[in-house]
């Protein structure tokens, strides 16, 4: 029965590594220009980010502009852990 | 170990980060940096003073009851800003279209400032907080 599971185990875990391995050639050449990741909204905020948010610093342009909700949803989830946090264990001092 | 060297040298590093810390929340929208680096810079100087001073003299210095407030209205600065943007006749988070009396790059720019400080207000405490109540709860079950 162990022997059987191991194949098993074997078996899905090559196959996954074959299909993962599949996946990986196809990727584009490590830092090629043409990638698709390179082509879609990436010239958009190099080019226009400042113009259009007025902040020189383009992390911050995206994080806190173009991606605005996602940051504030980033602080909702934080917020939630902490106040979590503090109920289970922020009793009242003696 | 003499906690006299430690508390010293405390004493004097303490500004320096906390000045540090607000440098990186302010410098947020122009150099690397933002609301939640900064805010935790300014946090792990308190928590610094708890290290070298115990937990009652950082729990003075921001005290339960104001970490409470400083995590609250972080959280609702960034969504209050997000509203004014609903109330100008805007979308959710449109800064530009706020009617203040500059040009829509400056009231941009103004807002993003904000919410980074926001940020850093919110991270600073909850950080605060996460170290002082786990600390609390290890000193309390020895």
């Amino acid at each position: 029965m162990r022997r059987i599971n191991t194949i098993l185990v074997l078996l899905v875990l090559s196959a996954i590594g074959f299909v993962m391995s599949l996946a990986v050639i196809n990727m584009p050449e490590f830092g090629d220009i043409n990638a698709p990741i390179h082509m879609h909204v990436a010239p958009r905020y190099m080019q226009m980010s400042y113009e259009e948010t007025g902040v020189p610093n383009m992390v911050t342009a995206i994080l806190a502009d173009y991606r605005g909700y996602d940051t504030l949803g980033e602080l909702t989830v934080i917020f939630a852990g902490g106040v979590a946090v503090l109920s289970v264990s922020g009793r009242k001092r003696k | 170990m003499n906690p006299v060297v430690i508390r010293t040298i405390t004493r004097v590093l303490v500004p320096f980060i906390q000045l540090f810390g607000l440098y990186i929340i302010v410098h947020g929208p122009v150099s690397p940096g933002g609301g939640f680096q900064g805010g935790v810079v300014v946090g792990s100087s308190i928590i610094l003073v708890a290290l070298a001073y115990g937990l009652d003299d950082a729990e003075a210095m921001v005290n339960h009851r104001i970490r409470i407030i400083m995590d609250c209205v972080g959280s609702l600065v960034y969504a209050g800003i997000g509203l004014l943007g609903i109330a100008a006749g805007g979308l959710f988070l449109q800064y530009g279209i706020i009617p203040l009396p500059f040009p829509p790059a400056r009231i941009n720019n103004l807002m993003i400032f904000l919410i980074g400080s926001a940020i850093g207000v919110h991270i600073m405490a909850l950080v605060l907080s996460l170290f002082l109540h786990t600390a609390k709860e290890a000193e309390v079950d020895d």
